[in-house]
């Protein structure tokens, strides 16, 4: 889906959430302890966001929720996001992206 | 009747030892007294024996045959004897084993070994009936524990013995797809019942007090496990440090989202107390918050696998050998600390 592609190359993080979901939350509040500032776009406060959610699952996310695009590529949902930090990648990738403090 | 009763006993006796062949067919115990007396009193015609007519053949011949039949009266009661003997004898052997067998019994539970029973089983789903989910749970967590001590031991022969590191590395892959097994069944009981795997309600006390969303936090067991795999490299000593850090950003990550989900499962509780006629509505929200509960637990057991695959990949196989053992034991003593807490002697009220 064009649009849902295009949001996730508009920065170097971005976080596709639902308003109610705390595991998204959770998952933000990691990136905000790595020092990064994702753009967080809320689907069930979308339009379009039925659309959405289905292009997210189709483009291969184990769960619509949270949707986690890193230099505009799918890193995938909460499971892969924690497997990515605890094997050390997430902070390495997150690097370019980190706000300077 | 009572067991003092001599027909009962010597039934008894014929009762368990008839497929010893220690009885002869031809000489029913029950029936000896009678024989007995028949031999003695009655008129030799009527033919025990069913043969009257050799009363008149020989004069010897009914006493030989009162003979034989009174020797055959003291065999059995000889045989008898010694039957009475055997079973005496199988009954204290069988005391022993069962004094030995309780001995076992509280010394495993000592140990932290799970021997069934002393969990609340109040698992009552909705409309009362037993959660089966969670019933099938306990049984292959008490199971799950046994394998567990059995591999624990069997680590800590091989690592004595000084394995190869190829035999080394069967152990430690066999202990490593055990934990996976224990994540799977958690994630099942979940399913059944999330707020019974979220208070760790299969647990000990100890181990209940160090809970975290239903299982042991990784950073802390990081934290303890450390210092007993010395010596590290400094290459692993950094990669054990940020693996430490991650797992910590980690769990306050996913801790903050679960006292979200907790605001807003109380907000949702609390909506609407004053409005009439929307009971159903907030009661709804709050069960879909509790639905995602179940994703919590599943995460904080992915971070716990993740961080011990991470571990299993930063050391050496002897090094992960020793750290598995120093899980292991550290899960038995914390199990055992429990049973020696329950058991302490009170002072009477």
């Amino acid at each position: 889906m064009d649009k849902v592609t295009r949001l996730a190359s508009e920065k170097g993080v971005v976080i596709f959430t639902k308003s109610s979901c705390c595991l998204c939350y959770a998952v933000n509040i990691l990136f905000h302890e790595l020092g990064v500032r994702p753009v967080v776009h809320e689907i069930d406060h979308d339009p379009e966001g039925r659309e959405m959610e289905k292009a997210l699952l189709r483009l291969g996310c184990t769960a619509p929720v949270p949707a986690v695009f890193i230099g505009g590529k799918l890193m995938g949902s909460t499971n892969e996001i924690m497997s990515l930090h605890l094997s050390g990648s997430l902070t390495q990738m997150l690097k370019p992206y980190q706000a300077l403090s | 009747m009572s067991v003092y009763d001599p027909i009962h006993q010597i039934s008894m006796w014929g009762e368990g030892f008839k497929s010893n062949g220690n009885l002869s067919a031809s000489v029913p115990l029950i029936d000896e007294p009678d024989m007995k007396l028949d031999s003695q009193s009655e008129d030799a015609s009527h033919g025990i024996l069913g043969e009257p007519n050799k009363y008149d053949q020989e004069a010897n011949k009914p006493t030989d045959k009162i003979q034989r039949r009174l020797a055959q009266n003291r065999e059995a009661a000889r045989k008898s004897r010694l039957r009475k003997k055997a079973y005496v004898q199988q009954l204290e052997s069988s005391r022993l084993k069962l004094m030995q067998l309780e001995q076992e019994l509280e010394r495993a539970r000592q140990q932290g070994m799970y021997i069934g029973g002393g969990l609340d089983s109040n698992h009552l789903g909705f409309a009362g009936s037993v959660n089966s989910g969670i019933t099938t749970f306990e049984t292959e967590y008490g199971h799950w524990v046994n394998e567990q001590n059995r591999q624990i031991t069997e680590l800590r022969s091989a690592l004595n013995a000084h394995i190869g590191d190829m035999e080394l590395r069967i152990l430690v892959d066999g202990m490593m797809s055990h934990y996976a097994e224990i994540f799977r069944m958690k994630s099942a009981a979940a399913k059944a019942d999330v707020f019974y795997v979220m208070s760790g309600m299969w647990k000990t006390t100890a181990e209940r007090f160090f809970l975290w969303i239903g299982g042991f936090r990784p950073s802390e067991l990081l934290k303890v496990l450390g210092p007993l795999i010395e010596p590290l490299t400094e290459q692993q000593r950094l990669d054990i440090y940020t693996l430490g850090q991650s797992c910590q950003q980690a769990e306050d990550a996913l801790s903050q989202g679960m006292d979200k989900l907790r605001q807003l499962l109380a907000d949702s509780v609390a909506a609407g107390q004053f409005m009439e006629g929307t009971y159903i509505p907030q009661m709804t929200s709050a069960m879909e918050n509790l639905e995602a509960l179940v994703s919590f637990v599943n995460q904080a057991d992915h971070l716990r696998q993740g961080t011990l695959q991470q571990m299993s990949r930063i050391l050496t196989i002897r090094q992960a050998a020793r750290c598995l053992l120093a899980l292991g034991e550290y899960f038995q003593r914390l199990r055992a600390l429990s049973s020696l807490w329950s058991n302490r002697p009170r002072e009477p009220a």
